[in-house]
């Protein structure tokens, strides 16, 4: 079981306000993912719920019990650091085995336990090394298998891939999915990349300056962002958003577009625009456009090769049942 | 080409000359010391018996005979050994405290606990000799355990800041997940992963205890006397007792030379730890 809840939960540091009052429920066997750009707080919220950090007010509940004076190891949760957080004068032999010898689990079940780990992390090679000779993958998967033996009511995930490289970055994702489909045990994920969001959550909750902006499935906050911050924050390349004439034609104050929602031509089309770079990726191009008296710079994304030269006069026609409408305080109109 | 080539070869003579020359002048005195301590007192005045003289043993034989070396040795391995002990025992907790635990003020006591460090001892000498005698401590273990202590905690305490700073939380903190209480972190993590600044650390302080000269000199007389004490006792006015001088000196530096040429590498490492990184 892992049904996590957040009631009024807030965090200050001195004057320094980092989280207002903030409610929110982690269903049992969520995947939630805690996404922002960096200093908004979603590190220090998923610390309170390990107990790293102090609440200021409000309480943590898990499993209905109020867990907010109770420490860290006492809260049935494991955590996977950024940097590890391996143990590194242990054997990864060791390392795996700590939190069991803490809890003071007999050495058979023990043994058991790291067996059955390390076989499904591809650790058996690597049991009797220690963290220095080990790979950045091959630590995160030491990592994580620390926090699986511990049977843990939901896992914590603080950035766990940015220290990796792209590509076992992408690997890596995947093997954390599969883990949380085998498992079903809730998981916290935090992180800034919001591909990772967009990929892995079940439910993504967006922070800005310590404030929920917007909780949903990725592809909730996708198609009906609730406010203009969450509208730019989710989706890549960025929504095109910008005020004016045209928003004002839609009774809109800001209106946004996202690169995938509008058709190019060279001939005709609603706004007229000149291409600046043009990325070609094979499978799609994207395309800055200027001067389209709309916005500075504006993003398209065409599917497969489109030829486009810098200076290329272009037109641009929006699919209108695509655009997101915002207010002056930048709030989603229906 | 030529002048470079040149330089090179200049520069790999002259600089291993310079640093013998400069390693002979520190070593003299030490090597003068010790050659003394083997010639009788006529002889040690003299200076065209530097190095023809006749061998003896007398000096030290008169040393552990007449003057109960072996006292004053025992004396300052406990006052010494006691004396780091203690001193790691406040300055570890101390010092994970600070350095994992930081508050606003903990910039300000580090350098309040340096600044004491700039009290010139002299300044309080008659205090602490009048205290301690009307406390009835003068002259005893525990004094001198004490005061060796106290003078070194300031720095014991900022070496090892220095090593724990060097420690990610992340280690601790995941410690802290796994189940370790304080206590636990300390043992489990903090000890194992700082050990090499704990050893450099406890080695710098006993070497610092063992040479203390100023306190262990004016705060005792006989029973927790240490051989600095020793060294003192032996100095005659007159200069006439060269021989019997150098060998106590000889007797007193010996232990701590040789325990510093065997943990040289860790000495070093402990002393430029952070400046190179």
């Amino acid at each position: 079981m892992g049904r996590i809840v957040l009631k009024d939960v807030k965090k200050s540091f001195g004057e320094t306000n980092v989280i207002p009052p903030l409610n929110l429920e982690i269903d049992d066997g969520e995947f939630v993912v805690f996404v922002g750009p960096s200093g908004c707080g979603k590190s220090t919220l998923l610390r309170m719920i390990a107990g790293l950090e102090d609440l200021t007010a409000g309480d943590v509940e898990i499993d209905g019990n109020v867990v907010t004076e109770v420490p860290p190891s006492k809260r049935g949760l494991a955590m996977v650091f950024q940097s590890y957080a391996l143990y590194p004068h242990m054997t990864v032999r060791k390392n795996i085995a700590f939190p069991m010898r803490m809890a003071g689990i007999d050495e058979e079940t023990q043994k058991a336990k790291i067996e059955a780990a390390a076989t499904s992390l591809n650790l058996t090679d690597y049991l009797d090394r220690k963290p220095g000779q080990l790979s950045g993958g091959q630590r995160q998967r030491v990592a994580i298998g620390r926090a699986i033996v511990r049977e843990p009511a939901a896992f914590l995930f603080d950035e766990p891939l940015s220290n990796l490289d792209a590509a076992l970055r992408v690997g890596m994702r995947l093997e954390i999915m599969e883990l949380h489909e085998k498992l079903k045990t809730t998981m916290i994920y935090v992180t800034h990349d919001q591909v990772e969001a967009m990929t892995m959550a079940d439910k993504i909750v967006v922070l800005q300056a310590g404030v929920i902006e917007q909780v949903g499935s990725p592809l909730d906050l996708y198609h009906a962002p609730r406010n203009k911050f969450v509208a730019g924050f989710i989706g890549s390349p960025k929504m095109n958003l910008f005020e004016g004439e045209e928003a004002t034609k839609r009774n809109a104050h800001t209106i946004g577009i996202r690169p995938e929602h509008m058709t190019v031509s060279k001939t005709e089309g609603l706004w007229e625009g000149t291409v600046g770079v043009a990325e070609h990726l094979g499978s799609d191009t994207f395309l800055h456009i200027h001067e389209t008296g709309l916005m500075d710079m504006m993003t398209v994304r065409v599917n497969g090769d489109f030829a486009a030269r810098h200076g290329d006069k272009i037109f641009l026609t929006p699919d209108e049942n695509q655009i997101h409408r915002f207010d002056a305080e930048g709030m989603r109109i229906e | 080409m030529a002048i470079v080539a040149q330089h090179t070869k200049f520069s790999k003579i002259a600089w291993p000359v310079l640093a013998w020359v400069v390693a002979l002048i520190f070593f003299f005195p030490i090597f003068y010391m010790v050659l003394t301590s083997f010639k009788t007192d006529a002889d040690a005045v003299k200076p065209e018996f530097l190095f023809s003289f006749t061998p003896t043993l007398e000096n030290y034989a008169n040393m552990t005979e007449n003057y109960d070396y072996w006292r004053f040795a025992r004396n300052s391995v406990i006052t010494a050994v006691s004396a780091t002990i203690f001193t790691l025992v406040v300055a570890v907790p101390c010092a994970y405290a600070m350095a994992f635990n930081p508050t606003r003020a903990t910039k300000d006591i580090l350098m309040w606990m340096l600044s004491t460090k700039m009290l010139p001892a002299a300044a309080v000498l008659y205090p602490m000799i009048f205290m301690t005698k009307a406390a009835g401590l003068y002259d005893t273990h525990f004094l001198i355990i004490m005061v060796l202590s106290l003078i070194n905690l300031p720095i014991v305490i900022w070496m090892l800041f220095t090593y724990f700073k060097d420690i990610p939380k992340d280690i601790i903190e995941a410690g802290k997940m796994d189940g370790l209480n304080t206590w636990g972190e300390v043992r489990e993590i903090l000890i194992p992963l700082a050990w090499g600044g704990i050893a450099s650390t406890a080695l710098l302080c006993f070497i610092f205890c063992w040479n203390e000269a100023y306190w262990t000199v004016r705060l005792t007389t006989t029973d927790a006397a240490t051989l600095s004490k020793l060294i003192e006792g032996n100095r005659a006015p007159e200069g006439l007792f060269f021989g019997r001088l150098s060998a106590v000196s000889t007797a007193a530096v010996g232990p701590i030379v040789v325990l510093g040429w065997f943990c040289q590498k860790q000495l070093v490492q402990g002393l430029t730890f952070g400046a190179v990184k």
